[in-house]
């Protein structure tokens, strides 16, 4: 076990373990979206969980980290806390943002991060942007909302790891990334069954279609 | 290391070598006329296929007897198709001719080769010192230039390994071989060598890392994923000397105890993978590469692997994650590859221009590569300088000139007698760097220092007809579209910045666009994964920095300085200047906006011209009578007769 402080706190932890993890356990929130815990490398994709080290220059992701012993962590500085709303308004601005027609409302990770971030869900200054179409249902069994998709990865993750390859992925590139679907024969795809993507999704990207 | 090894290096690599000599001297027939054409992508681009047949049938038609020989790229590519002739019967030295077209080629088979007249007025000048012409090694470029790892380019045949052996090639391998693998990494280290792809990291210290590193495989990668927009310096070393490459491969294997080695092209480089390729076999026939090197029980195996094309791959992590069979997307850093990289093998990743430095130390030693360029930047920097430019093409120079002089005394300066405006340095992820600064010496920390970066060579050099938010504008449009998607930041902010640009372009710019572009570029610098997002922002902080008042006109005058944004520029004649009667410029223009007026001149109907700039070509020189205005409004009103 070590010990480090965080807000002014001191917190003994496991030898390895990553600050973010660290934190949360500790009930220090941390906005965060593509970090899963157990994660064997951390995809540091969103850009969210940053805070700042003492005798380490610029903010850094906590999800990265591994924690140290004697280390001197902020979560709640002005710098952190400027990048984090950047980050979210980011991401808002190509977001669909109709919560009283979504799924995710009020379990969404979106308002949550919005709420504790202080940031309105429509960012005033950035102009939003919009993927064609609102649906993709290219899937079998599954809609996605591109839309709503925050790319956090989490789906293909869970995918990889429930089978032993994943039948989610990336596709395309820059603004246009979205979750796209291998090509599979459907009577051997398990997600009919699995829908292990759909309950990992922080903003009900990705649903189960009705039938009917 | 066991004696007897060495004395079977030695011996080996000697009969290797005395027959690759009397190969080459065999060849080289001093009786007939030797024909050397560079057929690097420059020289192919240009028409050298073409100027080769030509030569060949202009041969065949006059019975004359000659050897062609293809070589690399020499750099000046401003003077492709170049091609230089030896013939020792006309008693003149070999002559460097430039833009040899089919006809040039054979015009010189009948006069130079037959009569021995060299055409003076085609020929650039001689190879050697000689009293009839001048030497090219006296022009200011050759002067200026220092070559290291461009110094056999476009002189050897890149596809006979016996010329680049027969010059000396694959010895520094073999002196490696025999000496100890940490002597030749702390070699590097103290030569300070610091990578040539961009970032600078010393090269002794990664492979220091890599060669103290646990774990029983390690693997060696070239990074030859060059996707900078208008940047070549890769390309060509890759065509011009593949085997000083692969020498600095098998040094860096060896020294750090690697086995295998990967060449990364990107697709893209035909030429450039099927070069390499054929060094690869041809190395590997010899016993320089594969199994068992020159008896040494060094084993090295070398596979070339080609990039589909994402800029993102040429980022080291990105990189490796595509060689794995996964989307080429960036790692968050540590581990390092040096740590854990190729299926989690201690990894070196370096350029094409740092593994070809590498022969060049071990043979010379690090004392004296690190005495030349600068403390801190030792060695040359290679640069392809293309733009408004007298002479543009692939350069090698000491660190440490200066910007100035790289460009008006090595490249020549502006052409058309126009102003210098600005130099972008670093790829799509440099800076733009202003007249005021161009004191800058050409070293890794000068250039950061300004806001630039050394990037892996790319420079652009612009005229004062440049607009500057147009050009932060496209190499952000460049970026933007080459995220690869992964991180907020990069994906949506680029996206963000390249919309407002946009928006300043088309003269819709608003009070606070400065201020935003300014908060999302620190925060896209500060917040990015890798380092495609954290320099993405460059140009636009640098023109920000350095061109501001070029911004603020386009937002709170709608003007374009440079009269570059077509939405805020239009085009109209000068009728003081327009010539009577002159119809030159009605037919170039495709939506019929030009009109007559009624003393015969010209007038533009600015509701229909969509500012093409065809007109301002079409118009002959001693009138000129095509003007560009900026804003729009300012344009004369001409009034169309009616018809």
């Amino acid at each position: 076990m070590i010990t480090l402080t965080i807000d002014n706190r001191e917190i003994t932890a496991k030898e390895g373990a990553t600050l973010l993890q660290v934190c949360l356990d500790h009930d220090i929130y941390i906005p965060h979206l593509c970090y899963l815990e157990g994660m064997e490398h951390a995809a540091a994709s969103c850009r969210l969980c940053f805070v700042e080290i003492e005798g380490v220059a610029g903010p850094v992701t906590s999800c990265t980290t591994i924690v140290k012993e004697g280390m001197v962590v902020k979560t709640d500085t002005e710098v952190v806390r400027h990048l984090q709303r950047a980050s979210l308004q980011l991401l808002l601005s190509v977001h669909h943002v109709d919560c009283a027609h979504c799924p995710a409302n009020r379990k969404c990770a979106l308002q949550d991060m919005a709420k504790f971030l202080k940031v309105g869900l429509k960012p005033k200054y950035l102009e939003q942007h919009l993927k064609e179409p609102e649906i993709d249902q290219g899937h079998p069994y599954l809609d996605y909302y591109p839309n709503r998709c925050v790319l956090c990865g989490r789906c293909v993750l869970v995918c990889k790891n429930s089978h032993d390859r994943p039948f989610l992925t990336f596709a395309k590139r820059g603004l246009d990334t979205v979750i796209s679907f291998y090509e599979e024969d459907r009577a051997e795809m398990p997600c009919d069954e699995c829908l292990a993507c759909v309950e990992i999704c922080p903003v009900s990207a990705l649903m189960k279609r009705k039938v009917g | 290391m066991n004696p007897i090894y060495n004395q079977q290096v030695e011996q080996a690599f000697d009969a290797i070598r005395q027959e690759a000599i009397s190969k080459t001297k065999a060849a080289k027939n001093e009786d007939i006329p030797e024909i050397t054409i560079g057929k690097a992508t420059c020289g192919l681009a240009a028409g050298a296929l073409d100027t080769e047949s030509a030569f060949k049938e202009a041969l065949a038609e006059q019975g004359i007897q000659a050897r062609m020989k293809s070589v690399g790229c020499i750099g000046h590519c401003y003077a492709e198709p170049i091609v230089i002739i030896d013939h020792p019967a006309s008693g003149f030295p070999p002559i460097f001719y430039h833009q040899v077209t089919p006809g040039k080629a054979r015009m010189l088979v009948k006069s130079f080769l037959l009569d021995h007249d060299p055409l003076f007025e085609h020929l650039l000048g001689a190879m050697r010192e000689n009293e009839m012409i001048p030497q090219v090694l006296d022009f200011p470029r050759f002067q200026f230039e220092k070559r290291i790892v461009m110094e056999q380019s476009g002189f050897i045949d890149p596809g006979k390994i016996e010329e680049y052996i027969a010059r000396g090639g694959y010895s520094q391998l073999v002196k490696v071989l025999q000496s100890d693998p940490e002597e030749i990494v702390q070699g590097v280290k103290r030569s300070g060598l610091r990578g040539r792809g961009g970032a600078g990291f010393l090269t002794g210290a990664k492979w220091e890392f890599v060669s103290r590193a646990e774990g029983k495989e390690k693997v060696i990668i070239c990074n030859g994923d060059e996707g900078d927009p208008g940047a070549y310096m890769d390309r060509t070393i890759l065509e011009s000397n593949p085997h000083q490459l692969l020498e600095g491969m098998a040094i860096c294997a060896y020294a750090v105890g690697a086995g295998r080695a990967i060449v990364y092209i990107r697709a893209e480089y035909p030429l450039a993978v099927q070069t390499i390729t054929q060094a690869i076999q041809q190395a590997e026939a010899l016993g320089l590469l594969g199994k068992n090197i020159l008896g040494s029980s060094f084993d090295l195996e070398v596979v070339v692997f080609q990039g589909s094309g994402a800029f993102v791959c040429g980022e080291e992590t990105a990189l490796i994650k595509s060689i794995e069979g996964e989307r080429g997307m960036p790692q968050h850093r540590p581990p390092y590859p040096a740590q854990s990289g190729l299926w989690g093998m201690p990894t070196v990743i370096n350029n094409v221009k740092t593994f070809s430095s590498i022969p060049a130390i071990v043979r010379n030693g690090p004392e004296w590569f690190s005495e030349i360029g600068t403390k801190t930047s030792p060695g040359t920097a290679i640069f392809s300088v293309v733009g408004d430019v007298v002479h543009p093409g692939l350069i090698e120079i000491p660190m440490g000139v200066t910007l100035r002089h790289l460009i008006f005394d090595v490249c020549g300066g502006i052409p058309k007698k126009k102003g210098f405006k600005a130099v972008q340095i670093g790829g799509p992820s440099g800076g733009c760097i202003p007249e005021a600064l161009l004191d800058t010496p050409v070293d890794f920390d000068a250039l950061n220092h300004v806001g630039a970066m050394m990037g892996s060579g790319g420079m652009v050099i612009m005229d004062e007809d440049t607009c500057m938010v147009n050009v932060a504008r496209y190499f952000l449009d460049f970026t933007q579209k080459e995220s690869c998607g992964k991180c907020t930041f990069c994906r949506i902010g680029t996206h963000h910045l390249l919309r407002i640009l946009d928006r300043i372009t088309k003269g819709e710019g608003r009070e606070t666009d400065l201020e935003q572009l300014e908060t999302l570029s620190q925060d896209i610098k500060r917040g990015s994964l890798c380092g495609l997002g954290r320099t993405a922002p460059n140009p636009i902080l640098t023109a920000l920095r350095y061109f501001r008042d070029e911004f603020e006109a386009h937002i709170f005058e709608k003007r374009c300085p440079a009269c570059m944004c077509r939405q805020l520029t239009a085009y109209y004649i000068d009728l003081d200047k327009c010539a009577r009667g002159c119809d030159a410029c009605v037919g170039s223009c495709p939506v019929e906006a030009i009109f007559t007026t009624k003393d015969r001149k010209k007038g533009i109907d600015q509701t229909l011209c969509v500012k093409c700039g065809e007109c301002m070509t079409a118009c002959p020189e001693e009138y000129s009578a095509v003007k560009k205005v900026s804003p729009p409004d300012l344009a004369p009103i001409v009034e169309r007769p009616d018809k």
